[in-house]
């Protein structure tokens, strides 16, 4: 494995591989010094072009435990701002060395292209409204572990609802839930479905609650704001009456239940009740797993295949 | 004044077909015949003859974008695809708008020499879909064509007012057909493929109901419309029963979109990236059976030079557009079921006609008629080499596709412009 662009990469043996691996990385992360020598020397650039807090944290966290060299690039202190081109700003970084570059871009394809111009590995860390695939991998292994799924999601029913049209996690959750053998349900306004969504592998309904009883996971996403400007919702509140998890319709998941979110929540939106008082959410979960299955994909990527068991120097 | 001789090949016209030599004097041919002699001889033995073709879309981007084109390039890159005429679009910076742009682009031309370069003017100043454009001032000087192509005329009461204005002036008003609200960030086609790649879909229905409205103008005001780039298949439908009502009203069609689909934004490679974007299979087909039976009336390059460092951009920060001009005829005679005789009216003498240039092009080729002639092999395959290209740019979607017919000569006023498939200057 070179690159991770896209959950559609990957089939589910190569997965539940990383998955695996997953637990060794959560494993290193619970000793007193969460960090080993595996990836020492190696230098990893995260090159963020759109704004993120924990993702960026994240793979930042990751690749320290794992000993690589880090160095961030932003756009607001970088010559982008300049006029200077993408192509040129890779070709200029990578001329420093650079075993892994860390992308998040505003533009769907933005990683894929950056894969012709330098011999490193790219990992995509979200692009436009295309993929997200540690996000993915992260929800795979926190429904793994809370669910005691280690060997797949068969007969798994999961429901997605929110703003599947410009999600990117969506498009990556949908492709790892059902290649892991999950049965997905998109719940959204017709709005917020992308167009020919007939051709994803998923069932589609306008009708949270009566979805709700038959669920395993209920996975929310962000609605923002700038959705009414193009007039696909009349009001945030309209979506909320219809869509937004209450206390009330928490109610009716099924005990084992789970509720994630990939943050950052619209709290009184797509989340009217308080996540810390949902017996089944595990939505900080996910974020503690991103650490870890980011590790993972260093490791898969940059990694010698060497002991990892061993301490930092 | 020297006798040129074109010998042993077959003129194909409107007039029909023949194994004919042709002799040219003083531009214009002065015999035709099963031989003729010539001080200078062009071999077209095994060739097609036939009236010079017409390209009523190409982007020269000059004035204002010279690192993409200039007029000498694009017209190099004209003669060498067979085109005697291109009418060049007016999003220049300054738009062509005003006689002056207008004077400069047909100066650059005549400069070059290398074929006719006839700019259509702006249906509003700048483009910019507010306030007319000098018709009157800019048909008086020769303009025949008018368009705001880039960008379709949004406001309904301006089109049928410039309708109007034209019918006084013999003009015609061309339309670049997308609904501006229904493609905002629009990148490719809406469909199965941009859902999953995460892209926002330009529609087809942002074309046909512009498409609708003009027809229904045209059917108001009785002043004739050009359709331009064609992409969808409801797009030909319209059209064909504006048509059978007996509509003036033309239309065209791009290469591209009768051999290019959407699956190939696949790889977010910006070469693919067009507008109107690369349809489905089924909109090829209704797009090919339209130039089979008529309904689309020409075939025009939209050709759209951008330099690498633009087309190097992410998908949807990359310009539109693709090179056109040297592969038209072989992507033409490759991909379409047609007879031979169509496929070249839809070239020529149907988009001369258009254009307003059917005194000096698509003439038939016979005794006193202007020399501006094509000579083809219909036969000859070639592999399609971005840096062999004479265009600045090399944003052409076919590198390293093999595909069959090339140009041989052409000549523009019984000059010699391309000889052997090279450019003479």
């Amino acid at each position: 494995m070179k690159h991770l662009l896209s959950i559609e990469d990957l089939d589910a043996s190569a997965i539940l591989r990383l998955l695996e691996l997953t637990d060794h990385m959560v494993e290193i992360s619970q000793r007193p010094i969460p960090k080993v020598p595996a990836l020492r020397g190696k230098n990893v650039v995260s090159l963020f072009f759109e704004d993120s807090t924990r993702t960026r944290t994240s793979f930042d966290t990751a690749a320290k435990r794992l000993s690589a060299d880090t160095m961030n690039f932003t756009v607001s202190s970088s010559s982008v701002n300049k006029g200077e081109s993408l192509r040129d700003t890779i070709e200029t970084i990578a001329a420093m060395g650079v075993d892994a570059f860390v992308v998040r871009h505003r533009s769907s394809g933005a990683p894929q292209m950056i894969t012709r111009w330098t011999t490193a590995s790219i990992i995509n860390a979200g692009d436009g409204w295309h993929q997200h695939p540690t996000q993915a991998l992260l929800d795979c292994y926190t429904i793994r572990t809370s669910l005691n799924r280690r060997d797949g999601f068969d007969g798994l029913r999961i429901a997605i609802v929110g703003d599947i049209k410009h999600s990117r996690v969506a498009r990556s959750d949908v492709q790892a839930f059902t290649t892991l053998g999950a049965h997905v349900t998109l719940v959204a306004p017709p709005t917020l479905l992308p167009p020919c969504v007939d051709d994803w592998p998923v069932d589609v309904s306008h009708d949270l609650d009566a979805v709700l009883p038959d669920l395993d996971v209920l996975y929310l996403l962000r609605v923002q704001r700038e959705r009414m400007d193009d007039a696909l919702l009349p009001s945030l509140r309209e979506y909320s009456t219809m869509y937004g998890l209450t206390t009330r319709r928490a109610g009716r998941l099924p005990a084992h239940a789970l509720v994630m979110h990939p943050g950052p929540m619209n709290r009184g939106v797509e989340m009217v009740a308080d996540p810390g008082e949902l017996p089944g959410s595990v939505i900080l979960d996910q974020v503690t797993n991103g650490v870890a299955v980011r590790m993972a994909v260093l490791f898969r990527l940059l990694g010698s295949g060497a002991d990892l068991g061993g301490e930092a120097s | 004044m020297s006798r040129l001789a074109i010998r042993g090949g077959t003129v194909l016209d409107q007039s029909g077909q023949s194994r004919t030599d042709v002799a040219i004097e003083d531009g214009r041919i002065v015999d035709v015949g099963a031989t003729v002699d010539g001080d200078v001889t062009l071999d077209a033995s095994g060739c097609i003859v036939t009236p010079g073709f017409v390209d009523l879309h190409v982007h020269l981007r000059e004035p204002g974008r010279e690192e993409a084109e200039t007029i000498e390039t694009g017209s190099r890159a004209a003669a060498l695809g067979g085109f005697t005429a291109i009418v060049a679009m007016p999003n220049t910076e300054p738009a062509q708008d005003s006689l002056a742009v207008i004077e400069f682009v047909r100066a650059q031309g005549r400069r070059a020499g290398l074929c006719d370069v006839h700019p259509a003017g702006c249906i509003t100043v700048n483009r910019e879909g507010a306030a007319l454009a000098p018709f009157g001032e800019l048909a008086a000087a020769g303009v025949r064509l008018f368009t705001d192509d880039g960008n379709g005329v949004q406001d309904p009461q301006l089109m049928r007012h410039a309708l109007e204005y034209a019918k006084a002036l013999d003009i015609t008003l061309a339309q670049h057909c997308e609904v501006a609200s229904l493609t905002k960030g629009a990148v490719m086609h809406e469909g199965s493929c941009c859902s999953g790649l995460g892209l926002p879909g330009w529609p087809a229905i942002a074309e046909e109901l512009m498409v609708h409205r003009d027809i229904e103008l045209c059917r108001l005001t009785g002043s004739r419309v050009h359709l331009l780039h064609l992409s969808t298949a409801r797009s030909v439908e319209l059209v064909r029963a504006a048509k059978i009502d007996g509509l003036p009203v033309t239309a065209e069609a791009a290469p591209h979109h009768f051999t290019l689909t959407h699956e190939l934004l696949a790889g977010y490679d910006p070469v693919f990236k067009v507008n109107p974007p690369l349809r489905t299979a089924d909109d090829i087909a209704a797009i090919k059976a339209g130039l089979a039976d008529g309904t689309i009336d020409a075939i025009a390059t939209d050709h759209a030079p951008h330099p690498p460092e633009a087309k190097e951009a992410p998908l949807d920060q990359a310009p539109p557009g693709m090179l056109g001009l040297e592969t038209a005829l072989a992507l033409a005679l490759t991909e379409l079921d047609m007879p031979l005789a169509d496929v070249l009216a839809a070239l020529s003498w149907k988009p001369a006609a258009i254009a307003g240039l059917a005194d000096r092009h698509g003439r038939p080729v016979a005794v006193g008629e202007p020399a501006n002639l094509v000579v083809f092999d219909p036969d000859a395959e070639w592999t399609v080499v971005p840096a062999k290209l004479a265009s600045k740019s090399r944003n052409t979607p076919y590198a390293g596709r093999t595909l069959r017919g090339k140009v041989r000569h052409t000549l523009l006023d019984g000059v010699p412009v391309v000889v052997d498939g090279t450019a003479q200057r």
